[in-house]
């Protein structure tokens, strides 16, 4: 197997005081959509936020394609290929669309041309987006704001995507529809590191899980050994 | 009908001077939350500066004329962009994550050394702007009703550098970045905005602009001393929170509204209530839209 485009070696990070990872390890081939499950509070969004540069690791290295990011600040990480559409969706709600896909391509800089290629595949992904461009993001569903927050993340073209919870909030048939997109997403080259608390769906569409307990991961490999396991199935499928 | 307009034309103008101002702390609040305290003062040194301009002007046996403005104003809106910065770097930014306090003191401690500044180096008497800098002169618009001609140079100066500011900030990618900064640095981070980039260059326009303003309004009044930013300033700053504290058009509403409404109390009432029915006129309008009249357009949905 080639390199990973992203290896998280013996990550520690802190929240104030309060030791959030304490040693996690992963890695995500190119090509793989990666799940990271585990409860709330379990570290999920923050080794997301570690890899995109917004907690500070204490200890350990994030490499992005074999290139380490400890020395880099926030909003360079975006140029090395990762995107991150954080927990919450966080869009810019007195921004319009098309502002808030213009914020996703911030990092290519004057290139016209391949921000309106960009734009015309995030439209093509999610008709709805292009419907509603110039209104406030404010002002859309939350279904739409969860279009607006992935199509923003690809708009800088990323290698990687880091998604925080894309279903959270949303109906059931809106979730298999983003669920859809994610793996539409994913099969024209895009690798997706997924944090999900909707664990089965999240595993049925990735090869490969990673399950965290407060800090740690205490169980990995590919997805659908997952969703047998035994464990897995009691502490996170709901089954007895 | 003839006072009517004669007082809106004269309220407008001030109001556009409040409103230059008031883009300073309002720019500041929305991508730090931070009331720039020194700003007034800024401004005030755009008065000081602006005369010692002039007045090296007259000392080197330049040109005279309302032509010197035009160069004066440039380096002065270059000087204070660059105190502007300074001040954020040494002032502000250290204290970055120190939570809500500490910055509103250092602003207050920045505010005070700027004016002590001012003093001590100019004199506590007034100084007037000589009067050469000026074009005499009024033109009559509608109805018996006349405008100095400088005071439409000032307004359309203010009007002009307004519309630039707000083509700035609504069409351009920086621009963009700067409201996104206001609503959220660590997002705006992860879209690869350098949000201290993006704040240092607020602290750069927001003080040119006040530094015009300080300009223009000691032409129009004449004379002024180190007390400017306290009690014009002051003003400017509520005109900020009226249009909605955070919001561009907002602080420009907030200022036109403001010098419009002194104004019509002055010319109606009496010049020693204006303060009076201006300040009851806010008390009103906040108690009907707390967040001023353009803040929070959109609630944020869950």
């Amino acid at each position: 197997m080639s390199e990973p485009i992203l290896e998280v070696r013996d990550l520690h990070a802190y929240y104030g005081h309060v030791h959030a990872l304490k040693g996690i390890s992963l890695s995500v081939a190119a090509g793989e959509i990666v799940a990271l499950i585990g409860a709330n509070g379990a570290g999920k969004s923050t080794t997301l936020r570690a890899v995109s540069g917004l907690v500070r690791p204490r200890e350990g290295d994030i490499l992005i394609a074999g290139r380490s990011t400890r020395d880099l600040p926030a909003h360079q990480i975006v140029y090395l290929g990762v995107s991150h559409a954080p927990e919450g969706r966080k869009i810019f709600t007195t921004l319009t669309v098309n502002e808030n896909l213009n914020m996703g391509a911030y990092s290519l800089g004057r290139a016209k041309a391949t921000i309106e290629a960009h734009r015309r595949r995030v439209f093509q992904l999610f008709p709805r987006l292009a419907e509603r461009r110039n209104q406030l993001a404010g002002t859309l569903s939350g279904g739409e704001q969860q279009m607006l927050a992935i199509g923003r993340a690809l708009m800088s073209d990323p290698q990687i995507l880091l998604l925080d919870e894309p279903s959270l909030g949303l109906a059931p048939l809106l979730v298999r529809a983003i669920f859809d997109t994610i793996r539409e997403i994913n099969a024209a080259g895009v690798t997706i590191l997924l944090v999900e608390q909707n664990a089965r769906a999240a595993l049925k569409l990735a090869n490969k899980g990673y399950v965290l307990e407060t800090g740690r991961i205490v169980l990995a490999g590919p997805a659908d050994q997952l969703l047998a396991d035994a464990r897995v199935r009691k502490a996170y499928l709901g089954e007895a | 009908m003839e006072l009517f307009v004669q007082n809106i034309i004269n309220g407008l103008t001030i109001g556009a001077f409040y409103a230059l101002v008031a883009l300073g702390y309002t720019m500041v609040y929305g991508v730090l939350k931070l009331i720039n305290f020194a700003h007034g003062d800024l401004f005030m040194w755009g008065a000081y500066l602006g005369w010692a301009g002039l007045s090296l002007v007259a000392l080197l046996g330049l040109k005279q004329g309302v032509w010197a403005l035009i160069p004066v104003v440039i380096l002065v809106m270059a000087t204070l962009a660059l105190l502007g910065a300074l001040i954020e770097r040494a002032a502000y930014r250290p204290l970055r994550s120190a939570g809500r306090l500490p910055p509103i003191v250092s602003a207050l401690g920045a505010a005070f050394i700027l004016e002590s500044l001012a003093r001590n180096i100019f004199g506590a008497s007034y100084k007037t702007y000589p009067g050469w800098a000026e074009v005499t002169g009024s033109i009559t618009v509608v109805g018996g009703v006349t405008v100095g001609v400088m005071q439409i140079i000032a307004l359309i100066a203010s009007l002009l550098l307004m519309a630039i500011l707000y083509l700035f900030v609504n069409y351009t990618q920086v621009g963009t970045a700067m409201r996104a900064v206001s609503l959220d640095h660590d997002t705006a981070r992860l879209m690869g905005i350098d949000v201290n980039r993006i704040i240092t260059l607020v602290f750069l326009i927001g003080p040119a602009l006040g530094g015009a303003a300080g300009l223009m309004v000691a032409v129009r009044y004449g004379s002024f001393d180190f007390t400017l930013g306290w009690t014009f300033g002051l003003k400017a700053f509520i005109a900020a929170i009226l249009g909605g504290i955070g919001n561009i058009p907002g602080a420009m509403l907030g200022g036109m509204i403001l010098g419009a409404v002194e104004s019509l109390g002055a010319g109606y009432i009496s010049p020693q209530w204006k303060d009076v029915i201006a300040y009851v006129l806010l008390v009103v309008i906040l108690l009907a839209r707390p967040t001023g009249l353009l803040g929070e357009r959109v609630a944020e949905k869950l």
